[in-house]
């Protein structure tokens, strides 16, 4: 397979998890487990140009397969617009969804790139983050859909936040 | 307070670059040469003594180094819990299982499929007991939990005000007389706040190395509390806390369940130690729920006495508290932290008694807020019942029975501690004068006017946090079980290296808060050195000076004021050595732009590169001044913080299926001063997901044998993005006056707020229906139930 530009090949066991190939044996460990069971996201990585849960996909399967996980989504040193706008609207705090999370929106923009709040709410919905409340996420997302746009993003909340002394 | 200076202004975080780029590194990304896994073998029932343990045919398969029974070590003693009333856990099971889930034995392999394979091929005999699940049932005592306990009730907390008995007696005499007049109402709420699985994303995980010829053990464990972690392994190993090495890398969520030593912890440093390898375990999310904490679990009735006009004159607080079946950390401490506010803001007479019961279920511990939302959901329900009952409004029935902001400072509760600073009508008022909570108000009148269940729920609270003060100790509340006398202090290192960059160590263990960004904060604005230039350090038991970890809200109060006592001293320092270079008078002497200059001659500067220079020069240095640019402060607060705030939410109920949808959630916020506002506001929108998410959907569930039904998270429902809406924040800043900073601690607000807001709205909606209560989580069919239940009422 062709992980991040570079072809890899390698002997796995059968039933090696493409999640467990790509940190233990790849050592790419930014794509994250915590649910083995399809329910959290955030093992999610791009298999052939679509999000996919790498814990539930065996490494044998995506054999002869393309795949982008987090390591491979910053091109020459410049971060993805999806990675800038986490940066800019604090859409993470302990970082472990993350990597899952902005894959889900790299998918999500890739096929809608103009996405309402209620189409973002919905199109991550299969990642769990536990430390957001999903408040900044949106705001990231929605920070990254602009700027692929060629669009200037909404200025940050706290930019205009009233406070009474 | 402006957004734009370094103190209080918005710095995006230092953190994230790593953490967006994949390079993080968290424990289970941590690989060492010849690492061996664990994998766990559990009890697949509640409540059995064990008959036999075979592990031959786990011991013949190849690559499978050992499998440990208790046999092996009994002798290291239990798992250390700060405070060990009940029974404290056995490293593994012990004759008998007291849960289902508890580790009976430990297998270590050269592969983690493998461990797993083993793990499943020891065969393990049980004679099945009774199990005790019921909370009820277990605190009549019928049956126990343990044979060897005098009662399943471990502990009764009880206040009003605590630790007076006399005072106390006369409290309940008020309370009774208010209930015996005729011109009074009463009105009283049994409720059930639910068990919670606190699951952060990253399981917890842990990786030991027991190298014989340093004579130590460096230990990466995914933990909220690193240096209590080498103080306890040093105990129980009989080593000193100088042979053990703790790291907390990254730690991918804490939220208090990251905050116990585990048995894992313990017994992969044992593995390493005999096995001459490193071992690693990473908990897998199907064993999580019965192998890390679970919070909450009680079952309390609220009762309030007050007048027709809104005076209360009495409110009782009685319940049981489900502690599970060992005592791990803190566990029988935790409704401790609920009899701490349990009168919350106000001045009414309160008696508070809770029963903290043992059952045949996993254990409690802190879950973010730790026993104060419960004791304020309790409150702010039955404050909204009370308000219905005579008829007057949610906000203007709290505001009456405030304590009021001329009682600070010297607020005593009457619960009987002493608060720092509070103004809490003035955070109510933001809030109710908002545009938002009006446009609620007639949005609800709208869609009941369209023949929809609409509702808006209205909550105050008060928490206590920001633990100091150290005298604290005096109540069990140390780390001395683990082998290490802290008192609830902080600490914080601050060096100037001689390029001039600024190294900072602080005692603390974050799993997200973003200390590393919030500390640079503190120490650019002492030092006037570009943000850039410093490097927070934390996490680590052997670099940092001693700390206690991070949870209860503490860090920045405890910790950040002593890093920013550290900084001034070593901004002392830097004056007297530019005072020196300069020949200028110490006191004239300011930082700014990456320098110091003598005040009024802004041209005669030098550089902190020159400073710095200096400092490693000491033959350059002033008489009487030491080489070296570092200090370190241990900062001890002389009392806990109280934030405060208030929130809304507006719901609507969809009568035929009791769907119930969060429409709008606004808060205002009180959590003293304000470091970094997009950090602050981060942890107020996570700490709401998590009350909402035990308002709507989340439950631990057993059943009767014992068994937990909700065990993956297809079952244990968590919120998701599409479940909730953006949230609207608001702020009042009432310094706090016991740290220099003024800070007070934001990480639980947003949960101690939130649950009882959104009861009480989907409570509202349902009102014309005769719904006086729904316990949590909103489930549409438990909704559903209590509308027929109403009609059927009717
Ligand atoms: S680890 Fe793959 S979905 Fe949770
Ligand atoms: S940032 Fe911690 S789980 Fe999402």
């Amino acid at each position: 397979m062709n992980v991040n530009g570079r072809a890899v090949t390698a002997d796995v066991e059968p039933r090696t998890l493409l999640v467990h190939f790509l940190r233990d044996d790849l050592g790419l460990t930014g794509t994250h487990i915590g649910c083995e069971t399809s329910y959290c996201g955030a093992c999610t990585v791009i298999v052939d140009g679509r999000t996919a849960k790498s814990c539930t996909m065996l490494a044998v399967q995506a054999d002869g397969a393309e795949i982008t996980t987090i390591e491979g989504l910053a091109a020459d040193g410049e971060l993805h617009p999806v990675q800038e706008g986490f940066w800019e609207r604090h859409g993470l705090q302990c970082g472990y969804c993350t990597p899952g999370m902005i894959m889900s929106a790299v998918g999500l923009l890739s096929e809608n790139p103009d996405p309402s709040e209620d189409e973002i709410r919905h199109g991550i919905e299969g990642n769990i983050c536990r430390c957001t409340g999903y408040h900044n996420i949106v705001r990231a997302i929605e920070y990254a859909a602009a700027k692929m746009r060629g669009e200037e993003p909404a200025p940050a909340e706290w930019e205009t936040q009233e406070v009474t002394a | 307070m402006s957004t734009t200076s370094v103190l209080g202004g918005v710095v995006k975080r230092r953190e994230d670059p790593a953490l967006i780029q994949g390079t993080g590194l968290y424990v289970d990304d941590v690989k060492l040469p010849g690492m061996l896994y664990a994998a766990f073998v559990r009890s697949p029932f509640a409540h059995a003594r064990i008959t036999s343990i075979d592990a031959s045919a786990a011991l013949a398969m190849e690559g499978v180094e050992a499998v440990y029974t208790i046999d092996d070590v009994r002798h290291l003693g239990p798992v250390l819990a700060q405070v060990p009333i009940g029974k404290v856990r056995p490293l593994l099971a012990d004759g008998v299982v007291n849960h289902v889930g508890e580790a009976v034995a430990m297998v270590v392999a050269k592969d983690r499929y493998l461990a797993r394979d083993a793990a499943d091929a020891v065969e393990v005999d049980y004679e099945p007991l009774p199990a005790v699940v019921d909370l009820k049932e277990a605190a009549t005592d019928q049956r126990k939990v343990h044979d060897d306990l005098e009662s399943n009730i471990l502990m009764t907390w009880e206040a009003g005000p605590f630790g007076d008995p006399d005072a106390m007696a006369e409290t309940r005499r008020k309370i009774d007389e208010a209930k015996a007049r005729d011109d009074t109402v009463v009105v009283s709420i049994e409720a059930v706040n639910q068990r919670l699985i606190g699951t952060a994303i990253e399981p917890r995980a842990v990786l030991a190395d027991w190298n014989p010829g340093y004579g130590r053990f460096t230990v990466y464990s995914s933990t909220q509390i690193p240096h209590a972690l080498a103080g306890a392994i040093a105990k129980t190993f009989g080593v000193t806390y100088n042979d053990v090495h703790v790291v907390a890398p990254e730690v991918g969520g804490g939220f208090g369940l990251k905050l116990n030593i585990y048995n894992d912890e313990i017994l992969v440093a044992f593995a390493s130690q005999k096995l001459g390898h490193p071992v690693k375990y990473t908990e897998s999310r199907r064993e999580s729920p019965n192998s890390t904490i679970q919070g909450r679990g009680w079952i309390a009735t609220a009762t309030l006495v007050g007048t027709r006009d809104g005076e209360i004159l009495g409110y009782e607080l009685h319940g049981l508290c489900d502690m599970g079946a060992y005592s791990q950390n803190f566990t029988v401490a935790i409704p401790f932290l609920g009899v701490f506010v349990a009168s919350g803001q106000y001045k009414f007479p309160t008696h508070v008694k809770l029963d903290c019961v043992a059952t045949h279920t996993m254990t409690t511990d802190a879950y973010r807020g730790a026993g104060r939302p419960e004791a304020i959901y309790y409150l702010e329900r039955v404050i909204d019942a009370y308000a219905r009952k005579i008829g007057m409004d949610p906000a203007e029935v709290r505001r009456k029975n405030y304590i009021p902001a001329d009682a600070f400072p010297g607020a005593i509760s009457p619960v009987g501690f002493a608060m720092d600073t509070g103004d809490y009508a003035k955070a109510l008022d933001a809030l109710v004068e908002s545009d938002g909570y009006r446009e609620m108000l007639a949005e609800r009148d709208r869609m009941r006017a369209e023949g929809k269940l609409a509702g808006v729920g209205l909550s105050t609270y008060v928490e206590v946090c920001g633990f100091g003060p150290s005298g604290l100790v005096d109540l069990g509340f140390s780390w001395s079980e683990y082998g290490a006398p802290s008192a609830f202090s902080g600490s914080g290192l601050v060096r100037v290296n001689p390029d001039s960059t600024v190294t900072v160590i602080i005692g603390t263990g974050p799993s997200g808060q973003g200390h590393q960004t919030t500390w640079s904060q503190i120490v650019a604005d002492q030092l006037g050195i570009p943000l850039e230039r410093i490097r927070v350090i934390h996490g680590d038991s052997e670099e940092s000076p001693f700390g206690v970890g991070t949870f209860g809200s503490r860090s920045a109060a405890v910790d950040g004021s002593a890093t920013f006592e550290a900084a001034q001293k070593v901004r002392a320092k830097a004056a007297k050595i530019a005072a020196h270079l300069l020949e200028a008078s110490e006191e004239d002497i300011q930082f700014a732009d990456g320098g110091a200059f003598v005040a009024g001659s802004p041209d005669q500067t030098v550089s902190w590169e020159e400073i710095a220079t200096v400092a490693y020069q000491p033959h350059r240095l002033p008489e009487g001044v030491e080489g070296g640019l570092e200090a370190h402060a241990i900062f001890s607060p002389a009392n806990a913080t109280w934030p405060f705030g208030a929130h809304a939410a507006l719901v609507e109920v969809d009568g035929d299926t009791g769907d119930v949808r969060l429409l709008r959630y606004i808060t205002v916020d009180d959590c003293g001063n304000v470091i970094n506002p997009m950090i602050v506001d981060g942890q107020i929108h996570g700490g709401l997901a998590q009350g909402i998410g035990q308002a709507m959907f989340e439950e631990a569930v057993y059943d009767a044998d014992g068994n937990l039904l909700t065990g993956s998270l297809l079952d244990y429902v968590l919120p998701t993005a599409a479940d909730l809406p953006s949230f609207e924040l608001h702020r009042t800043v009432t310094p706090s006056d016991i740290n220099p900073l003024g800070v007070k601690g934001i990480g639980e607000a947003g949960t101690i707020g939130s649950a009882q807001t959104v009861v009480n709205a989907v409570v509202d909606a349902l009102e014309p229906l005769g719904v006086e209560h729904v316990d949590m989580p909103l489930r549409p069919k438990r909704v559903w139930q209590a509308i027929q239940d109403a009609k059927g009422g009717n």
